[in-house]
């Protein structure tokens, strides 16, 4: 069997994956996606420590995020579709509008 | 078997989220285009959840399994709350037909973001304090591009919506540590296992480090700010306004459940790190203000600067400095709530007048108003007899009666830095001649309530403050059980 401990170093890996990708992917969408990547690593935790405590409490809140995350992903589509219409290119560094 | 449903317990919030969806059916009504009477029952919706919220004035109690909590603390915040939503709504309905904009949906998103806030302020769980995290946020995100088709709201959008959704991973990710160290999420099982040893846990330290950088962002505290000026800029004025007021009052009433009542054994450990936030949050935030020509920027790196302020009141804790923390909320409510009115009631050559230029002369043209803005003005600096004033001194004098005097220091020092800047557009209004087209006043008869109501708080709370004083003191009682 494997050790529960493997699930959260699993799960930490994941989250510096989608950190790392946060801060140097300049596509929203890839953005987007390394950010999705974070909140699945904390479900994975979640899961992983309810396991550790002997609780079903880690897994029932996976649900919550996983409600979250869909309605992340349904309004920030949208808002990366709206920025495209007007652009017609995707690249956070060009949303330079405003600076200081 | 079901946990035991109090509707009691989430009377406020849910009065909010049944007006908004009565709000959705409404739109459907043929109107010609005219929205106004959803902006009016919005505010009927925010009347009654503050009239709920006072009824249940004086109870204590757990419901939900303890997830959420009904206490002076969570009433207070829903009536900070409902004054932010309520003068929002108001300042909107003109502004957004001005605009263009006007959609019924703008409405309904100011009401659900209200339900997120009153969540978060009611919350005994971190899941919960998250759910009303992102009920409010993803509202905001939508309500910052508001003014679709312009260049400068995608912008804001976009990057609050990548920013925030980016903060709400780290703060998942610190509530797994923290379950992973002490078995739960709720904050009075998680108090147990910090009082029993868990504080020395690696886990518990990271996650909570990690729940800090969520919340930072929210309070947009130095060195998570860097999303501020810009959604600042980009919203339109009256989002400014709510998410300048409203979501900060949230998050901080979250974060302060956390670290008292959670987190209230370790608090020497918390408060260095608090102290850091707080000086660079006041510094940065006062020091990029001084360079700013655009009202809106400007005001942004001031509420960087008072969320720096908030945390001082934060660090020395207890009955003082949490009182001293909500009743700088409600003033800033007031003060800035009004101020962002006033803005949006100006307008240049058709456009909105939002650079600090615009404002010459306009104290000879519309001097009621300019001595409103003015108001308003010297209560964020915190002279006296203003609002602002009372809120810092008790802010300032917490700090020093908890030893934390060398942080009063430099609070007082940053608000005579401050000074400069907010003085500046008294002085554009009021000595300077404007250049080109005059700045005209665009009236507006729901907004001139709105600022009417944000002058009373500023010069009640400033004139007369011991009863709110109190009343906000009181309410932080029951997280220190």
């Amino acid at each position: 069997m494997v050790p529960e401990s493997h699930y959260v170093a699993l799960s930490a890996v994941l989250f510096v994956i989608g950190v790392v990708g946060v801060l140097i992917r300049r596509n929203p969408l890839v953005i987007f996606m390394s950010i999705e990547l974070m909140l699945n690593a904390a479900n994975l935790a979640l899961v992983a420590f309810g396991q550790r405590h002997g609780t079903a409490q880690g897994q029932a809140l996976v649900f919550f995020v996983m409600c979250v995350a869909a309605a992340e992903v349904a309004v920030g589509l949208a808002i990366i579709v709206s920025i495209f219409r007007m652009r017609r290119r995707l690249s956070v560094d060009e949303l330079s509008l405003m600076r200081w | 078997m079901l946990p035991l449903i109090s509707f009691r317990a989430i009377a406020p919030g849910m009065a909010l989220a049944a007006t908004a969806c009565l709000l959705l059916l409404l739109d459907l009504l043929p109107t010609r285009g005219r929205k106004d009477h959803l902006a009016v029952v919005g505010l009927a919706g925010v009347v009654l959840s503050m009239i709920l919220s006072l009824g249940l004035w004086g109870s204590d109690e757990r419901a939900f399994n303890g997830m959420v909590r009904l206490d002076g603390f969570a009433l207070f915040f829903n009536l900070v709350i409902g004054f932010a939503t309520g003068l929002v709504l108001l300042l909107s309905i003109d502004y957004l037909r001005r605009q263009g904009m006007e959609s019924g949906e703008f409405y309904i998103l100011v009401l659900f973001s209200a339900v997120g806030m009153t969540l978060m302020a009611g919350a005994g769980d971190l899941i919960v304090i998250f759910l009303g995290l992102e009920v409010m946020s993803l509202s905001l995100y939508v309500l910052a591009g508001w003014f679709e088709g312009r260049l400068e709201a995608g912008e804001a959008s976009m990057k609050y919506f990548l920013l925030g959704a980016f903060a709400s991973g780290f703060f998942l990710y610190g509530i797994a540590l923290i379950f992973g160290a002490t078995g739960s999420t709720n904050l009075d099982r998680i108090a147990v296992a910090v009082a029993g040893g868990a504080a020395r846990d690696p886990l518990l330290i990271i996650g909570f480090g990690l729940l800090v950088a969520g919340f930072g962002f929210k309070i947009s505290s130095v060195p998570f700010h860097m999303w501020t000026a810009d959604v600042y800029q980009g919203a339109p004025t009256s989002v400014t306004a709510l998410i300048a007021t409203g979501s900060k009052a949230a998050a901080f009433a979250a974060l302060l459940r956390v670290l008292l009542s959670a987190l209230r054994t370790v608090q020497p450990d918390w408060a260095v790190l608090f102290w850091g936030l707080a000086v660079l949050s006041m510094t940065a935030g006062n020091v990029v203000a001084l360079a700013q020509q655009n009202i809106k920027r400007m005001l942004a790196y001031s509420s960087i600067a008072h969320a720096g302020y908030i945390l001082v009141g934060v660090v020395a804790g207890g009955a003082l400095g949490g009182g001293g923390v909500l009743f700088y909320l409600l003033v800033y409510t007031f003060t800035t709530a009004g101020a962002f009115g006033v803005i949006l009631l100006l307008e240049r050559d058709g456009r909105e007048a939002v650079a600090v230029s615009d404002l010459a002369g306009l104290a000879t043209r519309h001097p009621v108003l300019a001595l409103t803005f003015s108001v308003f003005l010297l209560s964020l600096v915190g002279i006296p007899p203003t609002a602002g004033f009372v809120g810092k001194f008790y802010l300032f004098g917490a700090a020093v009666r908890t030893g934390y005097v060398w942080l009063a220091v430099i609070g007082v020092v940053n608000s005579a830095i401050a000074a400069y800047y907010y003085l500046r557009l008294i002085v554009f209004m009021y000595m300077r001649e404007p250049e080109g087209s005059p700045t005209v006043l665009v009236p507006s008869l729901p907004a001139g309530l709105a600022l009417a109501v944000a002058l009373w708080g500023v010069v009640q709370l400033g004139v007369l403050p011991a009863p709110f004083l109190d009343l906000a003191q009181a309410a932080v009682i029951p997280l220190l059980r």
